[in-house]
């Protein structure tokens, strides 16, 4: 269980403002999904938020504990990370790339314990590619690349999952996969952050949506009031229709506004 | 192909470094025959036996394993922290700066206030370059941007050993100076090996301590933070134990290049390829390398001895045409 907060948090990328004067707290069983326009300051905002960035003013805490005072190794083993388009360097055993998860966890020189392989393999099999395990990673299909990534931060086994834009590169299929696999890791009590650009998948799944425009927040709250035609309008600048199915809404975009 | 690590990879690779020590101890340019080189292992034997197994081929082998140890560990480490095959300390101009190091301590008579200054000069220069490296290189993972900074400490610091070269009061000097640019183990006592040991171990521990981090970075440097690796220690870690080992061997053997660049190279397809998995046995495969090599320039017959240099210089070149070929798709 674990409690992301960020407290009047900004973030200055070189000249530019990438992320400003954010505050939000993230719980423990909640799926909440970051969206907004490209360069709205998602994935900023989100390595701030593990520490990755030094903001320029505010402070982002793990559990009530400023993430500068911690150590490396613990943030690591409170928050997974699944960068975006992650590059990898050298063609490993998927296998082996998974088992890099369990780092945090492991001594400089140490090896994996057998129940540090029993939780890559359970890693491999929640994002089903547990029969790729013998494969050279950088010989994927971009989709089973992407869920081999995720097996890798599940690997992690910390109370936070923070994924940025894990659906790019996806199939309909693989996206409502791993979309169930994100929910089903909150609803077993984990936090997961997720960066999304489907507004009908981020409608459908997250619990909670933030909406950011230019460096701020500018909606935070369940997805059918962050949802608006009016905050659409005013962030992405397109006019949408929202149909509503079921207990779910369903974004069409009609155009520009 | 495997892509798990070879089973026999470590024991081939010991009983390689081990012939390589039996042959540097062995052959040479005056022939003895066995029962006179037992003799003197098991304690008795003539006194010229005695003097060139043990003061003249002891040491040099000793220093042949030593340096070609760290020499194909610093290459391996460094192709994992830089992400990038073509890496070495010779490519990267960390080897030059050591021996432009030893050649200013020679140079400006600094060499004779103390034995100890020459290896701690070559050990400066040499971590001065990595800085300069790392800092030109930024954190850009493009490995043209990496070979263009390497290239450029390296001229400039071998244009620096040119100038002394140039400038060389007489042909002795000359002589000894080109001995630093081209490398070899001729001529090495036992207080060679004293100097590059210590350096050597320091060196290799530092580097092998990084391992997991080295694998981590597999995943890029943000990456590699998320799984706790704090890149600021990893990096101080990999620039002190290049220029620490790099140095101390450099000052006893002179720039040696591209052992770093073949080992790696041949080695790599037998591991998991994880950076980690390489460094061990680079340490062995460079040790048993240069041993080699040492013997050939003893063996093959020139009217003066072989710089290693040159011969490693040779071998290196093929792994850049796979390389090239590999870019081209030739292959």
């Amino acid at each position: 269980m674990v409690t992301l907060r960020a407290q009047d948090l900004s973030v200055r990328l070189g000249r530019h403002a990438a992320v400003t004067s954010v505050s939000t707290m993230l719980e423990p069983g909640q799926l909440a999904g970051i969206i907004g326009p490209n360069g709205a300051g998602k994935s900023t905002l989100i390595r701030a938020l593990l520490g990755l960035v030094r903001p320029e003013r505010g402070v982002v805490s793990i559990d009530g504990i400023p993430i500068a005072s911690l150590g490396r190794k613990d943030v690591a083993r409170r928050a997974a990370y699944l960068p975006q388009g992650q590059t990898l360097h050298w063609p490993l055993l998927v296998e082996r790339l998974v088992a890099l998860g369990r780092m945090p966890h492991l001594g400089p020189l140490s090896r994996l314990s057998p129940q540090d392989e029993a939780l890559v393999d359970a890693a491999l099999a929640r994002a089903d590619v547990i029969h790729l395990k013998g494969r050279i990673a950088t010989e994927l299909s971009g989709g089973e690349r992407a869920r081999v990534l995720l097996a890798r931060a599940l690997a992690v086994g910390a109370p936070a999952l923070i994924a940025d834009e894990p659906l790019a590169a996806l199939d309909p299929g693989h996206q409502i996969d791993v979309m169930d696999l994100l929910r089903a890791e909150s609803r077993a009590g984990s936090l997961v952050v997720t960066v999304l650009h489907d507004l009908s998948m981020a409608a459908r799944y997250c619990d909670r949506l933030l909406l950011m425009d230019s460096g701020r927040l500018v909606a935070d709250g369940p997805p059918m009031q962050v949802l608006t035609e009016q905050n659409l309008a005013r962030v992405y600048g397109i006019a949408v229709r929202i149909e509503a199915d079921g207990d779910w809404p369903v974004i069409v975009p009609l155009g520009r506004v | 192909m495997s892509i798990r690590r070879h089973p026999l990879l470590l024991p081939i690779l010991m009983a390689l470094t081990f012939a390589a020590a039996l042959g540097s101890i062995t052959l040479g340019a005056v022939p003895l025959s066995p029962a006179r080189m037992v003799a003197v292992l098991t304690g008795g034997g003539d006194e010229v036996a005695r003097a060139i197994l043990l003061d003249l081929r002891l040491p040099r082998m000793l220093l042949g394993l030593i340096v070609g140890g760290m020499l194909g560990l610093a290459g391996a480490a460094l192709q994992g922290y830089l992400r990038n095959p073509l890496a070495e300390p010779s490519v990267l101009g960390a080897s030059n700066a050591a021996a432009l190091g030893a050649v200013c301590a020679l140079y400006f008579g600094l060499a004779q206030l103390h034995p100890i200054v020459l290896p701690i000069l070559a050990i400066i220069t040499s971590l001065i370059a990595i800085a300069a490296l790392f800092l030109l290189a930024g954190p850009s993972e493009s490995p043209l941007t990496l070979i263009l900074a390497g290239i450029a400490v390296a001229t400039l610091t071998g244009a620096g050993i040119s100038l002394s070269l140039n400038l060389s009061p007489n042909p002795f000097a000359a002589m000894e100076i080109m001995n630093w640019l081209m490398g070899s183990l001729e001529n090495r006592s036992y207080a060679h090996v004293w100097i590059a040991f210590p350096c050597v171990l320091i060196g290799a521990a530092l580097l092998i301590a990084d391992g997991s981090s080295l694998d981590a970075l597999t995943l890029g440097e943000e990456g590699a933070q998320a799984l706790g690796v704090d890149l600021g220690k990893a990096r101080l870690r990999m620039m002190l134990g290049v220029a620490i080992g790099v140095g101390g061997a450099v000052a006893v053997s002179g720039a040696i290049g591209f052992v770093g660049l073949i080992v790696p190279h041949l080695v790599r397809p037998l591991t998991d390829r994880s950076p980690s998995a390489v460094l061990l046995p680079s340490l062995l495969g460079g040790a048993a390398l240069l041993t080699f090599a040492d013997i050939g320039v003893r063996l093959i017959p020139t009217s003066s001895e072989l710089k290693l240099g040159v011969l490693t210089a040779l071998l290196g070149v093929p792994v850049f045409l796979v390389h090239l070929m590999r870019e081209r798709r030739l292959w």
